[in-house]
């Protein structure tokens, strides 16, 4: 039993881990949807992770849990210098400034020679496990219930439905935005460090625009009521390309399709029940 | 070494001007699109590349000259872009839905149709027949352009003109303004709210696609993706010029273009790219409304 149980973690190890891996970053992007706003940085915060993570480990030799720290720091400065201006104006800058930021990445990383250019890094030493990708997306999810139960989750929740108002009943606007905007910045960077050191190579190109778009899949399908929506659309949107293959080379067709539908016909997504509030 | 730079300077400002009309060129209708509709339309790419995929199918398949290929090719990706938007855009507007909500639609669509556009066609890049274009140059001084860059500059002047007479002079362009300003009472005020929706969707999805036509006349490569490249110069234009400004995409498409131009001809080329995003970035501190916006006023 327990040797198939291994056989069986042995040939899917990398799905298990990108199922983990992608729930942190749907938890990510929810943590920006959950107040309102629209960030499309998701992937170049994760690339921002994963290459400070890879550098560190591979020139420095930092020990692991320093090096996943500063794979949430870096993204979270970043967060900073691109939200500081925008969150003051509409959602749509925001939205558009976090395309910009993963552009300025992608072509800084192609033209470096330290990044390793258009090649990426290689021979990065694994060093996640089953047990620290799904330890820290537990954790993470008891985080969110917990604020979801709380003050705070009461004023996220308001901003998402009338940010007008809420800010007229007392909420904090701008450092509720900035708070989340940075929070989603170190979870991305989390979970793009802990893909660097699953797969052993990272290139530019992995954290492009599609794949931002493929972040934000994840929650619209899921729904962002609770946080255990977003995670419940990146187990489906991860594992279903593996179970219809021929869906491979579609795959984006689908991600696409499922944006536009959710959008139009179930704003709500998957999963429509809510965290309900103590007392 | 600075005589040099000299007399490279008036070829590369040229150039850099040429590339930016093709940035202006590019962003006039999704500036419009924004200014009028107040949505950011990311279908506005695939318009681009299907402008430049019908003219392709016009010349090379029908052998018709590109007179006719260009209108045709605008025409038609007008009529879908009416489509795309009764079908994607009016139902959120009809619920009032939340601005990033049609952000979010048109960016779910844009994957679905470009990764449908690339199943159908390939990545491979494909080229107008070379006898569609003259390819006679006039050289004055040290300086030199061809036919399709002076087409490109003389079109982007033409465009902005009328699209600037279009919004001030004409009643048309007093419903624009007034939808722009608030839906609602402009529709009160007897306006026809729908259709003015359909014509700004027309005329920029047409713009887009001319657009898309002209720029792969003249860099000869046309493949499903050149229109999501040029979406991320776009950002940076509107942005930089003012959200939803004809004269800012203007003027900010030729700044970009040409601060491009000279940091690839005298610093790196492989910087060249970064130049838009540096811009849009150092805009959003220092002056967020772009050169030409206004304040957004957030009503209750």
């Amino acid at each position: 039993m327990s040797a198939a149980l291994d056989n069986f973690f042995f040939s899917y190890q990398s799905l298990i881990f990108a199922v983990g891996i992608n729930g942190l970053l749907a938890l990510s992007i929810y943590t920006v949807l959950a107040v309102g706003q629209l960030s499309l940085g998701q992937a170049a915060f994760m690339g921002l992770g994963a290459y400070v993570s890879a550098l560190l480990t591979l020139h420095l030799n930092w020990p692991f849990p320093a090096v996943l720290l500063a794979a949430m720091v870096v993204p979270a400065l970043a967060a900073l210098l691109i939200g500081g201006p925008t969150l003051k104006l509409t959602g749509v800058y925001l939205a558009l400034a976090t395309i910009a930021l993963g552009e300025i990445l992608r072509i800084v990383c192609n033209a470096s020679d330290f990044t390793g250019g258009a090649l990426g890094l290689s021979g990065i030493p694994s060093k996640t496990s089953f047990t620290l990708i799904f330890s820290l997306l537990a954790l993470v999810l008891l985080g969110f219930v917990l604020v979801a139960r709380s003050r705070l989750g009461r004023a996220m929740e308001a901003m998402r439905e009338d940010e007008v108002a809420a800010g007229v009943m007392g909420v904090n606007l701008p450092a509720m935005k900035m708070g989340a905007l940075v929070v989603s910045a170190m979870l991305a960077g989390l979970a793009g460090a802990l893909n660097a050191h699953a797969n052993s190579f990272i290139g530019p190109n992995d954290y492009s625009f599609d794949q931002a778009v493929t972040i934000l899949s994840f929650a619209l399908l899921g729904g962002i009521g609770s946080p255990f929506g977003p995670v419940l659309g990146a187990i489906i949107l991860t594992l279903l390309p593996e179970f219809l293959t021929a869906l491979h080379d579609f795959k984006l067709v689908v991600n696409g399709f499922i944006i536009v539908v959710a959008v139009l016909f179930m704003p709500r997504g998957l999963l429509v029940w809510r965290i309900g509030r103590i007392g | 070494m600075l005589a040099q730079i000299l007399q490279q300077l008036p070829q590369q400002l040229l150039n850099g001007l040429v590339l930016g009309s093709t940035y202006a060129l590019f962003a006039l209708g999704f500036t419009l699109m924004f200014g009028v509709l107040g949505v950011i339309n990311l279908t506005y790419g695939f318009y681009f590349s299907t402008g430049a995929f019908l003219a392709l199918y016009a010349t090379k398949g029908l052998g018709l000259p590109i007179g006719l290929a260009l209108p045709g090719a605008a025409v038609l990706t007008g009529l879908i872009a009416v489509l795309f938007d009764a079908a994607l855009l009016t139902p959120l507007r009809r619920k009032k839905a939340p601005e990033l909500a049609s952000l979010m639609v048109t960016l779910g669509a844009t994957l679905l149709l470009y990764t449908l556009m690339t199943a159908l066609f390939g990545t491979e890049i494909r080229r107008l027949p070379p006898a569609v274009i003259s390819h006679a140059a006039i050289t004055l001084g040290d300086v030199r352009m061809n036919m399709s860059q002076i087409l490109i500059m003389v079109t982007t002047v033409l465009i902005v003109l009328a699209l600037l007479s279009l919004i001030r002079f004409t009643r048309l362009g007093l419903a624009m303004r007034a939808l722009a300003e608030n839906g609602e009472a402009a529709q009160l005020m007897g306006v026809n709210t729908d259709a003015v929706v359909w014509l700004v969707s027309f005329i920029s999805g047409a713009l887009g696609s001319a657009a898309g036509v002209l720029i792969g006349l003249n860099f000869n490569a046309i493949q499903p993706y050149m229109g999501e490249t040029m979406m991320l110069k776009g950002f940076a234009v509107i942005i930089i010029g003012g959200l939803g400004d004809i004269r800012g995409a203007l003027v900010a498409g030729i700044l970009i273009g040409v601060l491009e131009v000279l940091t690839a001809g005298f610093i790196s080329s492989n910087l060249k790219d970064a130049v838009g995003f540096v811009l849009l970035v150092a805009t959003l501190w220092f002056r967020p409304v772009g050169l030409f916006g206004r304040a957004p006023v957030k009503r209750a």
